[in-house]
């Protein structure tokens, strides 16, 4: 990979790609050219360095105990917040709630925050091209209590008009749910300009940021965002861990998740008093090790350079993006301006599966198929997607690779 | 290119694909079901008129998908004109197990030479569902079920 050209000065990603062991191994005989990242990202040495080490040497259970590793854990645990705090620009460290995911952090929302608001006929803003996972919560408060979904449609290059938002939002709405970076067109929504619309009507957005925290910087303060969801896997750290921002204003009225240990004051036959934010969301266990590796994954991220590495990731996408439009018959779903570095494609003739099945054999890893996002492949009229989805330590050799595994495709279907 | 994917997309399961037999729906059908995979999104329905003496007497399917379970799903109604319940479902039990890479020796040597088309499925285990995918369908059909899921 030495010779690959630069896409970016001083991106050494020869460099980068000797932290990610997986990288050197090969798939089917061939050398593995990874492009699922949008599904999850490969782990750096770095990370698992860094669980490894607190495992073997400062591992216990946390804000139990008060022995010696308690307290080392639990100190751990708790700078793996601020470490996330810092990275969203959060103001206070309670406004960071550890998750198992996004799912589980939109999920928290759903039940903590809306639910005891919804009256029926109550309305929930969503666009689109939401992934399934700021779907469903929101079905079950249609199911459950009478919810109204209200659907935000994109123009057929994959833009969201924030005017659509706005004409959207009635005296009915109780939040706006919105992705800041579509899982499948790459859309990049103009989030801050979204939450200005809605606050001025006195509406909370939800943000899933389980792609746009990938890519590019996310500051809740500037946005003025209520609640961003994020997931660690995604981020070069470990699956199990995710993150809720929920802004301090809110976080006295939710209501508690999950029942258990740890989220509690005081339990007693009679009576139930919880902790205050954000134990009061962290029922059990949580995921310890996990925050570890997260806050290093973020420490990772620094160490390459936030910008550094979108910058590289987009200019990979562009040339991908470029010299896929110049094979015949492949058609690009999702060419909004500012779009992130992931690229839905579809060979014409070629169904999404097979696509992926042959790609897979000529060693690339792609996603196909309706990528959790049933809503949006109906509003495209596809059955699925092939989709490439770039990440720091990506390669223009691999788009090389991407570009003539496509080519294979078309040959075996003629 | 890889000698498996060459075994996968033989010229009979694409040209089945790109010309699916028996394509359609079946006005005088007595049994239908929807088989769907709710993973890929692949749906097929297959509709089956079956005689008093139990003979399937015509069938049909309408769906999308990919090349493998359009193919498979053509290839079936090909096979299943004409035949009796009984051998429809002992038909399938062969082809599960001939994509699986198991021994089919249920099969007589005719149906098998026309199956073994899609053997090449085995070495792609993520794909065995799409191959099945009509075969399910064709049986919740029969036993009027309305619906089979493969995940």
């Amino acid at each position: 990979m030495n010779a690959d050209p630069k896409l970016t000065p001083a991106y050494d990603v020869a460099a980068l790609r000797r932290d990610f062991p997986i990288l050197s191994r090969e798939v089917h005989g061939r050398p593995l050219v990874y492009l699922d990242n949008a599904a999850s990202a490969q782990k750096p040495i770095q990370v698992l360095d860094a669980m490894a080490r607190f495992t073997t040497s400062e591992y216990a259970n946390v804000h139990r105990g008060v022995h010696y590793l308690s307290g080392a854990a639990t100190e751990r645990y708790e700078e793996a917040r601020r470490r996330v705090q810092r990275f969203l620009n959060a103001e206070h460290e309670e406004e960071i709630i550890y998750t198992k995911g996004c799912t589980e952090a939109i999920n928290l929302v759903a039940q903590s925050y809306l639910a005891p608001l919804i009256q029926p006929g109550d309305e929930i803003v969503l666009s689109v091209m939401e992934h399934h996972s700021n779907i469903v919560p929101w079905h079950f408060l249609r199911e459950r209590q009478g919810a109204v979904l209200k659907w935000v449609d994109v123009s057929d290059l994959g833009e969201l008009d924030p005017a659509d938002v706005a004409r959207s939002i009635t005296p009915k709405t109780k939040l706006v749910a919105i992705t800041h970076m579509s899982n499948v067109l790459g859309t990049k929504t103009a989030l801050k300009e979204i939450v200005r619309i809605a606050h001025e009507k006195g509406v909370p957005v939800l943000a899933d940021g389980c792609q746009g925290a990938v890519h590019g910087t996310v500051d809740v303060r500037a946005l003025d965002v209520d609640f961003y969801a994020l997931t660690g896997h995604k981020l070069y750290g470990p699956t199990g861990i995710g993150i809720l921002y929920a802004k301090r204003a809110h976080l006295k009225t939710m209501r508690p998740y999950q029942g258990g240990g740890e989220m509690i004051r005081e339990v007693t036959r009679a009576n139930v008093t919880y902790a205050d934010a954000p134990m009061r969301f962290e029922a059990g266990t949580p995921p310890i090790v996990q925050t570890v590796g997260l806050a290093a994954a973020l420490d990772y991220l620094d160490f390459v350079g936030r910008d550094a590495a979108t910058a590289h990731e987009d200019a990979l996408a562009k040339l991908a993006t470029q010299r896929l439009k110049e094979l015949n018959g492949v058609r690009i779903i999702g060419e909004a301006k500012g779009k992130g570095p992931l690229i839905s494609f579809e060979a014409i003739g070629i169904h999404a599966h097979d696509l992926a099945t042959i790609l897979d054999r000529e060693g690339v890893a792609v996603r196909g198929g309706h990528h959790c996002a049933q809503v949006l492949m109906e509003r495209f009229n596809v059955p699925g997607t092939a989709r490439a989805s770039f990440a720091l330590y990506n390669t223009v050799a691999e788009v090389d690779a991407l570009v003539s595994a496509v080519q294979v495709a078309r040959k075996v279907f003629g | 290119m890889d000698s498996s994917l060459r075994d996968l997309y033989q010229e009979i399961i694409l040209d089945h694909s790109r010309h699916p037999r028996h394509f359609g729906p079946l006005a005088t059908a007595n049994h239908m079901a929807e088989g769907h995979n709710p993973l890929c999104g692949d749906r097929v329905k297959v509709y089956l008129k079956v005689d008093a003496k139990d003979r399937i007497e015509d069938v049909s399917f309408e769906g999308r998908g990919c090349a493998i379970s359009v193919a498979s799903a053509s290839l079936m109604t090909d096979m299943l004109k004409g035949r009796s319940v009984a051998e429809a479902e002992r038909l399938m039990g062969g082809f599960l197990n001939l994509v699986k890479g198991e021994d089919a020796a249920e099969l007589e040597s005719d149906d098998r030479e026309t199956l073994e088309v899609m053997a090449g499925v085995s070495a792609f285990p993520m794909r065995v569902k799409c191959a099945t995918l009509a075969w399910h369908a064709m049986k919740a059909a029969l036993d009027d079920e309305g619906a089979a899921r493969t995940e």
